[in-house]
């Protein structure tokens, strides 16, 4: 590469400061139309906003060329495990745009926004329904706020029937990092509860952990292993007799959705990740939204607020805002990220029942089919049918060819690919962490398939190819190491010294 | 309509597709995989309505959206949190780009330099718009920030209270109470005239302008908490701050903003954006996702998710927030806003709203039975005292396509919260007034 092409290169990367040219103008606004009034007095005033000063034209081209850095669920494959990175349906974001439902303001009336509520109640119903349990609130605003909520309803629960003293809860671990967190944050204490052999609940390890100090149970099912728990009947009974409650991560509901109800379980609460199985679409890290689903024994803790219908009343204001009797307050300022409610509603209204049943099908068999033709190629830690992702393992690879799950991972971006999710779940050496999910075709797996033998022979007979992968990207690997050591977290005016004088090239 | 015969446009298995599949794996059929599910309890009725084609959902969606009474259609004056103000129309265009909205969170940051930068970017933009050292890349909402603010200033200084004043949000100490009740942090609501806080209080929080719309000293608040030991958690209107003092002109500690009024639509309330910033000193301390800048192997520049180690997936139940999926493209929605406006628009904006809500209250406050019960400087919102209570005074705006301010007859005599932005114009503010007028002549 040429000098001048590495400072091209260099130059679309400068941050909007390096950008800025005194006079540039980027949104315009209408004179003043209302007359004068006295500004308060300059004590109360900034002096300056350092702020840049750039062209629409210039932030268009910057932004749209930047945004080519990135890989995205439109133009690329994402076997991310655990992330359900399918498809997300264009119709959802019209409906969403529409006036109606974008431009209504939270604090308007209930009689003013009563489609609104409407499309709320509906979902509430449709997430009940699709669970099996009594009652949802639409109000936490990611999956990891949903497990806070859930945990606290737990809480809450305890502490009114005068058992404070319940202060452990039992995790897997193979969970998710969000489940120790959620239940640290709402004031327990965190025991890790072994898998077994199979990669199920260990239940002599769950009856050994089990006391008076009980409050209850997270687990994801399926697990991050990609696997249903056989023991889930029993672990459920377990920690009910002990007094404790279940809470069910729902963030791998996408290989349920139609075949089994959490309530049916026994599931006290769980939560659903609407950007995951419903597909709000992922956003670069969000915004996504994470209802809460309780059965009898929680659902007058849900937090705040849960829509009501009032049959009896008028067709004008059938639809309130409610609190539920206990409930744990607020989670945030109004009632949950809506917009992503809308994309749901519109989501789960397209596929009905049928559409419904047809995405965990097509996700477990994509799932099994991947283990079936990948099996031969990497270590598969539980040989057992998955449901809708596969942990497989590169260990064999890495101890025979050094080549770890990370190479392979990142190998696989020069083939166009998002890698899976790797190194998790934590019990599973060099794990590699695969879903496909239910919008990709067989097509599209045959040829991930084909890449992902012909990287396990590069590991073999080139391994240099993984190792310095990836190689076409804008970035190579990246010195994570430096940037916490000394972390620079924004521009700073030196930094544009620095760089006049070459330093950036 | 729905039938046996459903295909849904998402799923692109057909019939063939999956019997050679589920040849390949060795199963008969897909029931066959779906076996570890206790027998008794497998395939549920499920009671879901029959599915709707595009036609018929969009045809149904537009009916549930004309439901509603949508500000636009309406000459709108409610804020109190959620605040509506021009969107430059790049906004949606760059934040609908498929590589933004439907990229993954950027674990992996050879395939996300454009979230990581644009983030990068944000963080920038918020630290200079808050007068602070360094802000993370965005909570889930203003509220949250403000409450994780909380929790890292009890993190920082191992007290065990917080004190709000009695003029911030109600909304936001709800929130408050929320996150610090499970965590033996107590929430002590001061009055700000004379407020009081102790030797065990973590932090104190202020808003600015305040949930009356009137602008706090954060200077005398700042030496307060500081005298005591604890740390001053400001929370601010990020569009007020196009032409006030920033939180850390008088030495916030933290700084907490809800970034909506930058570029989102108000949504009924969300996706939102909490803007959350802090001192130097503190960044280890945050929560939240945090890029750094650094280089790759070829020494390019290069930006990357840093400071992991607070963080659940690595720290699991000692991470300093649970927090994982948040909201980056309302962040980047905002930092397209902020960039959009630049030096200059920002503050243009800010006094748009500051001149107009100025001139609606210099109308109101002429009208017979009217009043402002609060002295001092605000800025786009402020309250008014009516002759009628405002419940009834927003029932009859709203028959003369007025969406009226909020209803605060709890802490004012018929009080109502009004807000005027940029995106009133003057034909709405006087036509507000002259409505406002007819009833107190009628009350």
């Amino acid at each position: 590469m040429s000098g001048l092409m590495r400072e091209l290169a260099a130059g679309r990367r400068r941050l909007l400061m390096d950008r800025s040219s005194p006079g540039r103008v980027g949104a315009t606004l209408p004179p003043p139309d209302v007359p004068e009034q006295e500004l308060p007095p300059d004590s109360e005033l900034r002096e300056d906003l350092d702020f840049p000063e750039v062209t629409e034209s210039e932030l268009v081209r910057y932004l749209a060329q930047l945004s080519q850095f990135n890989f995205s669920i439109d133009h690329n494959f994402y076997p991310l495990g655990s992330c359900t990175m399918k498809y997300n349906p264009k119709l959802n974001d019209e409906v969403a745009s529409l006036p109606g439902l974008a431009q209504i303001h939270p604090l308007q009336p209930d009689d003013q926004v009563q489609g609104a509520l409407r499309l709320m109640y509906e979902l509430q119903g449709y997430l009940t329904e699709i669970t099996g349990l009594a009652g949802t609130s639409l109000a936490p605003m990611a999956g990891a706020d949903a497990e806070l909520a859930g945990m606290l309803m737990i809480r809450a629960y305890h502490h009114e029937r005068g058992e404070a003293w319940r202060r452990n809860v039992l995790i897997p671990d193979s969970a998710h990092g969000t489940n120790p967190a959620s239940a640290a944050m709402s004031g327990f204490d965190v025991v890790e509860l072994p898998s077994d052999a199979h990669g199920d609940t260990d239940l002599e390890a769950l009856r050994a952990s089990v006391g008076d100090d009980l409050a209850g149970l997270m687990i994801t099912l399926p697990s991050t292993l990609g696997l249903f728990d056989s023991n889930i009947l029993e672990v459920v009974r377990t920690v009910h007799e002990a007094g404790g409650l279940v809470y069910g991560d729902g963030a791998n509901l996408n290989a349920l959705l139609g075949r089994v109800k959490f309530g049916d379980l026994g599931f006290d609460v769980v939560h659903s990740n609407l950007h995951k199985t419903f597909t709000q679409p992922h956003g670069g890290g969000g915004p996504g939204a994470g209802p809460v689903i309780a059965g009898p024994t929680l659902v007058d803790y849900l937090p705040e607020p849960v829509v009501v219908r009032r049959a009896s009343s008028d067709e004008s204001a059938a639809y309130s805002k409610g609190r539920p009797v206990k409930s744990i307050g607020r989670m945030g300022a109004f009632h949950g990220n809506f917009g992503a409610l809308v994309r749901a509603y519109s989501y789960i209204s397209t596929l009905g029942r049928e559409g419904i049943i047809q995405v965990s099908e097509d996700a477990v068999i994509n799932a099994n089919y991947i283990l079936s033709e990948l099996r031969d190629c990497f270590d598969l830690p539980y040989d057992r049918s998955c449901m809708h992702e596969v942990v497989f393992s590169a260990r064999s690879m890495n101890r025979d060819h050094h080549v770890s799950a990370l190479d392979v991972s990142k190998r696989l971006i020069d083939y166009g690919i998002h890698p899976p999710t790797m190194y998790f779940p934590l019990i599973v050496e060099q794990a590699l962490m695969i879903e496909p999910t239910e919008t990709e075709s067989k097509e599209t797996l045959d040829s991930f398939v084909a890449v992902m033998k012909e990287i396990a022979r590069e590991a073999r007979e080139e391994p240099h190819l993984l190792h310095e992968a990836p190689h076409d990207t804008p970035n190579t690997r990246v010195d994570e190491a430096r940037a916490a050591r000394r972390p620079e977290l924004r521009w700073r005016r030196r930094e544009a010294a620095e760089q006049d004088q070459g330093g950036e090239g | 309509m729905g039938s046996e015969s459903f295909r849904s446009p998402y799923t692109p298995n057909t019939d063939s597709d999956r019997r050679r599949m589920l040849d390949a794996i060795g199963v008969s059929s897909a029931a066959e995989l779906f076996e570890d599910i206790p027998e008794e309890h497998r395939d549920p009725v499920l009671d879901l309505a029959a599915p709707l084609s595009e036609m018929e959902l969009s045809a149904y969606a537009r009916e549930l959206s004309g439901m509603n009474a949508a500000p636009g259609d309406y000459a709108c004056f409610l804020g109190a949190g959620s605040y509506r103000h021009h969107i430059p129309a790049i906004v949606r265009h760059i934040t609908g780009r498929s590589e933004y909205m439907t990229s993954y969170t950027p674990y992996q940051p050879e395939v996300s330099q454009g979230t990581l930068q644009t983030e990068y970017e944000f963080q920038t933009l918020c630290s200079l718009l808050t007068g602070m050292d360094a802000a993370n890349a965005g909570m889930y909402d203003g509220s949250t920030s403000l409450a994780e603010g909380a929790l890292m200033a009890a993190r920082i200084t191992r007290r065990d209270r917080v004190a709000a004043l009695d003029t911030v949000n109600p909304r936001f100490i709800e929130v408050l109470r929320t996150y610090t009740r499970s965590q033996g942090i107590a929430v002590d609501v001061v009055s700000r005239d004379s407020p009081e806080i102790g030797d065990r209080t973590a932090a104190l929080l202020v808003q600015s302008p305040n949930f009356f719309g009137y602008m706090e000293d954060g200077g005398r608040f700042s030496e307060l908490a500081h005298s005591k030991g604890a740390l001053l958690v400001s929370y601010v209107d990020p569009i007020s701050l196009g032409m006030f003092r920033p939180p850390g002109d008088y030495d916030a500690d933290i700084a907490a903003a809800e970034g909506q009024a930058m570029g989102v639509p108000t949504t009924f309330g969300g996706p939102y954006v909490g803007i959350f910033a802090c001192k130097e000193r503190y960044v280890r301390q945050m929560p939240g996702r945090i890029v750094g800048k650094t280089v790759d192997t070829r020494g390019r520049t290069a930006y990357v998710l840093t400071l992991q180690t607070r963080e659940q997936h690595i720290r699991r139940e000692r991470a300093t927030s649970n927090i994982c999926t948040s909201v980056a493209l309302i962040a980047l929605m905002s930092t397209v806003y902020m960039a959009s406006h630049g030096k200059h628009g920002m503050r243009r904006v800010a006094e748009a709203c500051y001149q107009k809500s100025h001139y609606a209250a210099s109308l109101i406050e002429e009208l017979p039975g009217y009043s402002l019960p609060i002295e001092g400087t605000f800025f786009q919102e402020f309250v008014v005292e009516c002759p009628l209570p405002p419940s009834e005074v927003n029932r009859r705006l709203l028959e003369r396509g007025i969406i009226g301010g909020l209803d605060v007859s709890d802490r004012y005599r018929n009080g109502m919260l009004v807000c005027v932005t940029e995106a009133n114009t003057r034909e709405e503010i006087e036509g507000l007034a002259a409505a406002l007028s007819e009833m107190g002549g009628a009350g």
